[in-house]
């Protein structure tokens, strides 16, 4: 037993060791030559491994496949480990840019170690990803409501507990609904969705939500699910639910639309982006921030202000010149109008407007080394 | 067919020594070394216990501490914090070793004293493989396939069975519930009991049961009067180590069913109390430094109650050992 083990294990690891190491001669061959033609966007080459929010996860893996094509000697990967543990890892080092659903607010414990990082200069913190937040349902022979945030704040905090309702019925006239139970559904992991999600209800509720935004759900009652995917599959596997998850994930369920001034808007990608657009900074920013302190009440026509905003965190300053230029080439590429369409189609996420894209630009284009 | 396995092969004693043979010397340095590496091994052990005792403490001792509004969901403080997830972890667990226990021992039973042997092997076997699923496919499994079909079970229970405190309902609309998580926790502890019960099953002394049946005893007195009382001990260690990986089970009772760190009976409703290795897996990835701490800490808690289940089954199997030998 023990020698035909060791007759089965010794020749799988030494193929695995040769390939290893032919991969790498592989990445060598690439970097000589690629440096010396030097592709598109400049000749940068290396390797750069970042994390951070799960959100973005879809996104930066078109990302990172399209602006390796364009830089054939750089390697980056990103993992999608939540965005505190991306933060956290920035904040220590490890990671040399980190993805996160919400920024370090200034002050706080998290910003004074990343300014600590950063060598004491401000870190940026650009969005790079703006996702509609589509609240979903699941009611035998309803396709689509019209719900405002009043309402949707009252389902989700259990006082209006039918779905024929007269709150609900009074916005949907002409649609019939059953007098089944609601049941809501809500994240069980803490999230950034569950965040911008919380912070919509209490910011445009008209006072029905009572607790202030957070990312962990702030009620014990209704369903959960793990993730996105949680969230989808215990929607669909039940009548009468009711949750709320990325617009992109929302397939095969029924959308509300919610109420934006007189109007009922379904989630749209470009509501998403002229929402954030027009929101005004956070009083925090410095100039090394793209901060917003998103309007949930914006009522301008066409607009959706359930979304979520992601961020891009790093340093103004690397000591390493190849980093630097590696973190500058690529987060350039992320913000600029490609990367945002590459995002888009790919991920289904808002792609910024051309003035915030611009913005994020020219912060970006700060990074130098030290 | 006889009732035990294979009583010949039993060995009744220590294997007769050899010593003064000429490869007796020469088999000194191996014992030596294999004396050494037992030691090491054992030594080791203790040693990475003692450095995942140690991480705990100073990662999570912070965490006792923090700002109350790192806990969230309105809690001030860590206890009032822990305390509903340690309730849900151990409710969960109980409820998992009420669904597997009954199963693993007369499936043990089945094996070692009903079965013939052309079918207990199979049985045997397939029981085992049950413990090579991993548990992120009994997550799946049980937060999709099995939830969907325990949904008219749940509603009847819901319906019907109302006046327990269990079911009190209303019934979840789409499976996911405690009972599911049970179930699935039940079925990935029953290899674990029935492979350990089996072995101590068949190790009850042949004379012990050829004495009963002697006595006019049938096959279920047999069992009752030889076979169990010699093999409660074993028993209970065997659903200790169930019951071990029942508490730190983390995939499936993250993915089956829909929790809350709260304390409620329902097993039946839309959410049930979460339990602390699932409120960890959940919460780490989106976790700021403190909450980190906090996590951390109530790892701490789950460490040291598992910690002390086990040390008091020990005990208790000692204190149940000695009164065998009187």
């Amino acid at each position: 037993m023990k020698t035909s083990l060791r007759r089965a294990v010794v020749p799988g690891v030494a193929a695995i060791a040769l390939a290893a190491s032919l991969a790498a001669c592989g990445d060598d061959n690439n970097n000589a030559s690629d440096s010396s033609t030097g592709a598109a966007g400049g000749s940068v080459s290396g390797k750069l491994a970042a994390g951070g929010s799960s959100a973005q996860g879809s996104a930066q893996q078109a990302w990172m496949a399209a602006y390796q094509q364009q830089n054939s000697g750089v390697t980056i990967s990103y993992d999608p480990v939540g965005s505190g543990a991306g933060r956290t890892s920035f904040e220590s080092g490890a990671y040399p840019f980190a993805g996160s659903d919400a920024f370090i607010a200034n002050p706080s414990d998290e910003y004074t170690k990343a300014k600590q990082q950063c060598g004491g200069a401000d870190p940026i913190e650009v969005p790079d990803y703006i996702s509609p937040i589509a609240v979903v349902f699941n009611l035998k022979g309803v396709d689509s409501l019209k719900l405002d945030a009043q309402t949707i704040a009252k389902i989700f905090n259990g006082q209006i507990t039918k779905w024929n309702d007269p709150a609900i019925a009074q916005q949907n006239s002409g649609v019939t609904l059953p007098s089944t139970a609601i049941h809501t559904v809500h994240r069980s992991d803490d999230s950034g969705t569950t965040q911008n999600f919380t912070e919509y209800l209490s910011k445009a509720g008209s006072g029905a939500w009572k607790s202030p935004a957070s990312q962990t759900w702030p009620s014990t009652n209704g369903l959960s699910g793990n993730g996105t995917s949680g969230v989808i599959t215990s929607i669909k596997g039940g009548d009468g639910t009711i949750g709320y998850a990325d617009a992109s994930q929302a397939g095969g369920l029924g959308v509300a639309s919610i109420k934006v001034g007189s109007s009922y808007n379904a989630p749209s990608a470009d509501g998403a982006a002229a929402v954030v657009a027009a929101s005004s900074l956070d009083p925090s920013a410095t100039d090394n921030q793209l901060i917003y302190d998103v309007n949930r009440t914006d009522t301008s026509d066409g607009a959706y202000p359930l979304l979520l905003v992601s961020y891009l965190i790093a340093c103004p300053t690397y000591s390493d010149a190849n980093t630097a230029s590696l973190v500058k080439g690529y987060l350039s590429y992320i913000v600029s109008q490609d990367g945002q369409k590459a995002g888009a189609s790919n991920a289904g996420s808002a792609p910024l407007s051309s003035d915030v894209s611009d913005k994020a630009t020219a912060i970006v284009a700060k990074i130098a080394a030290k | 067919m006889s009732l035990t396995a294979s009583p010949e092969q039993t060995p009744t004693g220590p294997p007769e020594s050899d010593s003064g043979s000429p490869a007796r010397r020469s088999a000194r340095l191996g014992d030596r070394i294999f004396a050494g590496a037992a030691l090491g091994a054992g030594l080791l052990i203790m040693v990475v216990l003692a450095g995942v005792f140690i991480f705990l403490l100073i990662q999570g001792v912070p965490g006792l501490s923090v700002d109350p509004s790192t806990y969230g969901q309105g809690f001030d403080n860590f206890w009032s914090y822990v305390a509903p997830l340690l309730f849900g972890t151990i409710f969960i667990s109980i409820l998992a070793l009420i669904v597997a226990v009954p199963f693993a021992l007369a499936v043990a039973l089945f094996i070692s004293h009903y079965a013939p042997r052309r079918l207990a092997t199979p049985v045997a076997y397939v029981i085992d493989l049950l413990a090579a699923v991993p548990s992120v496919v009994y997550g799946l499994w049980g937060g999709r396939a099995l939830a969907q079909a325990l949904k008219p079970v749940i509603n009847w229970l819901g319906d019907y069975l109302n006046w327990i405190p269990l079911f009190k309902g209303p019934a979840s609309p789409n499976g996911q519930t405690a009972l599911t998580a049970a179930l699935v926790l039940g079925v990935m502890i029953l290899p674990i009991i029935t492979a350990i019960s089996r072995e101590v099953f068949a190790q009850t002394p042949r004379l012990n049961e050829e004495a009963a049946i002697g006595l006019g005893a049938t096959r279920w007195e047999v069992i009752r009067l030889a076979v169990l009382p010699y093999a409660k001990s074993g028993v209970i260690a065997g659903i200790m180590l169930g019951l071990g990986r029942a508490l730190g089970e983390t995939m499936a009772v993250t993915m089956v069913y829909s929790s809350s760190p709260k304390f409620t009976l329902n097993i039946i409703g839309d959410t049930s109390p979460q339990t602390i290795a699932a409120n960890i897996a959940n919460n780490y990835s989106e976790a700021t430094p403190d909450k980190q701490h906090v996590l951390i800490a109530a790892g701490l808690v789950l460490f040291a109650f598992t910690f002390a289940v086990n040390f008091i089954a020990r005990w208790a199997i000692g204190r149940g050992e000695r009164n065998l030998a009187r």
